[in-house]
């Protein structure tokens, strides 16, 4: 076992401990937009795929590599899409008429998230 | 560590730290929304970070750049068109899709590393198998999930002669193969009988699970695919995916036990499946013999005209007629007159806890009208009228006793209102597949038709009467 690994089991262990209490304080109503969140954290597998791409090398690797890079972008970014439009229909209707009539309906996170697909461009 | 390495770790620190005060900040609605732009923040910084390592790294070929680019563009498009266009209440179905394909990307991960880099011993080959495992059946699972809500696969569950046998040799086969992997002895061959093997588990594993159970299935798979990411961190050792993954792990877990909780169900019990066959337990409520009252649109319109305080009881019914505009018309219309009109909304409304909120948000109803279970039943006994539309199992008085499939589960108490209104396509039950004892009530009138057209009859019905 190498240090490395034992650091890598501590933060698991913690993040683990840190996910059940920040969790459990959401209240019943924000349940679907909380489940659509954390679907959309776990995207952050992208950076994985970007990683493994790295070292792939042939046909199989390249193949592997596009199809996870694909899978973890939809992930993320539609995840983060679809999660703002969710809590968008919580703010008061007429900040929400307010907010489309200047033509800004739309939603920084998606951008967020879209933009990081951009950068590796 | 060079100066360089230093930064990109602190900027995962950062991430990591986004995501956890993003998911905190959903504590309430008023924030949630900025809890989600932070969290949209760290993920664009950790990305940002990765895509650097890349260009540092400087060994990347022009091949592994197109792939990485052309992959990442088309599965953007693809999440954010998708994400665009689906309409509110299918959005449970897509969120499910997006798991999938989470799971998926996790998975692959894992597969890559094994074909190429080659295990390094076994804090890499268990993380490895173990990713494998829950990537595939959470890749498989999610994908069944999200058919049966979006009625691509029969949400009854499915059962078969010897099923069960089945996903027991399947899962021997898969535990094997997840044993041999981890401790580096099984080759390609392993890596294989384990994909196939979780892909498989994880159909026969949804399956005979009835669709009014998947909320808590998809919660389930989004707590296996925020493992599997973490699995997938241990695999590559890059501890953004290890904190985000585990944060994920942790809260579908927790997400999934309250969403059990709340229709009395344990989890063991949901993952056997099966419910919802409507068999035995039916026996024991009732006989169902009593007689049905079936009411007009104007009877009802009168009655929710005069009434002083009316609560709307809106179930999966409504969800699924899309008639959330409706209700909120025909409250609009019976507040201007006056009434005092409020929403009540079962924890598991709709087809996922929250999910009714989120329908009736959309079409403007204010937060401060909907009121959550504890809230709302010590009122029952003073109100006019409550008008149920498309709710079943969740105002059924029989949950009170015992012996009967729902026995405990926490219900609206809807029969102790003076009077009541329900609206509903037909006598069909729930998914408990049990007779509901508020439909015999005398002071129950009936109301058959898909609850869109229900509520503008009525709607319609109170301008003439009344207007």
């Amino acid at each position: 076992m190498s240090e490395a690994f034992i650091t890598d089991l501590t933060v698991f262990v913690l993040s683990l401990l840190v996910g059940f209490e920040v969790i459990s304080k959401v209240p019943t109503t924000l349940h679907t937009p909380l489940m659509s969140a954390a679907n959309s954290i776990h995207g952050i597998v992208l950076a994985g795929t970007i990683l493994i791409a790295a070292t792939a090398d042939d046909v199989v690797g390249y193949v592997i590599a596009f199809v996870a890079c694909v899978f973890a972008a939809m992930n993320v970014v539609g995840g983060y899409v679809v999660t703002d439009r969710m809590l968008e229909m919580f703010k008061p209707p007429a900040a929400r008429a307010a907010a489309s009539s200047a033509g800004t309906s739309g939603n920084g996170s998606a951008r967020a998230a879209a933009s990081s697909g951009e950068v590796t461009r | 560590m060079s100066a360089f390495d230093t930064v990109i770790r602190l900027v995962y620190l950062s991430a990591a730290t986004l995501f956890v005060v993003g998911l905190h900040l959903m504590n309430s609605p008023v924030t949630a929304r900025r809890g989600n732009l932070l969290s949209g923040a760290g993920m664009t910084a950790a990305i940002l970070a990765t895509v650097a390592v890349l260009i540092a790294d400087g060994s990347v070929g022009v091949t592994a750049w197109l792939v990485v680019i052309a992959g990442t563009a088309v599965g953007s498009v693809a999440g954010y068109v998708a994400a665009r266009r689906v309409r509110m209440t299918a959005m449970p179905q897509l969120v499910s899709l997006f798991n999938a394909a989470g799971g998926g990307a996790a998975a692959l991960v894992a597969v890559h590393d094994f074909t190429h880099v080659g295990s390094s011993g076994l804090h890499v080959s268990i993380p490895l198998a173990l990713d494998v495992l829950i990537g595939g059946v959470t890749f498989s699972g999610s994908l069944i999930a999200s058919g049966k809500l979006h009625g691509v696969v029969p949400g009854q569950p499915i059962l078969f002669p010897g099923s069960r046998v089945v996903t027991i040799l399947v899962a021997v086969v898969m535990a094997v193969a997840t044993v041999l992997l981890a401790v580096g002895t099984g080759g390609v061959a392993a890596l294989v009988v384990l994909a196939v093997a979780a892909l498989v588990f994880g159909v026969t594993m949804v399956l005979p699970i009835g669709g009014a159970d998947m909320p808590v299935v998809i919660s389930l798979l989004n707590a296996f695919t925020g493992t599997a990411v973490a699995m997938a961190g241990f695999v590559i050792g890059n501890t953004v995916l290890i904190t985000a993954g585990a944060l994920v792990g942790a809260s579908g877990a927790i997400l999934t036990k309250l969403m059990a909780d709340a229709m009395n169900r344990s989890i063991g019990n949901i993952m056997l499946g099966g419910f919802g066959t409507g068999d035995s337990t039916a026996a024991a409520v009732g006989d169902g013999g009593g007689q049905v009252r079936s009411l007009s649109a104007d009877d009802a319109a009168i009655q929710l005209a005069y009434a002083s305080k009316v609560v709307i009881v809106p179930g999966y019914g409504l969800a699924a007629a899309q008639a959330q505009h409706q209700a909120q018309e025909l409250a609009a219309l019976l507040e201007a007159r006056g009434v005092d009109v409020s929403y009540a909304i079962h924890p598991v409304a709709g087809r996922m806890p929250g999910h009714m909120n989120v329908l009736l948000a959309e079409a403007n109803v204010p937060y401060s009208q909907l009121k959550e279970m504890e809230e709302i039943n010590p009122e029952f006994p003073q109100v006019d009228v409550a008008l149920v539309i498309g709710a079943n199992d969740v105002t059924n008085p029989a949950a009170r006793r015992p012996g009967s499939a729902i026995s405990g589960m926490p219900i609206l108490d809807v029969d102790k209102a003076k009077s009541v209104i329900v609206v509903k396509r037909s006598m069909g039950h729930g998914y408990a597949g049990i007779d509901n004892e508020l439909y015999t009530d005398p002071k129950t009138g009936m109301y058959f038709a898909d609850a869109k057209k229900a509520l503008a009859e009525m709607t319609a019905a109170v301008k003439v009467l009344v207007g």
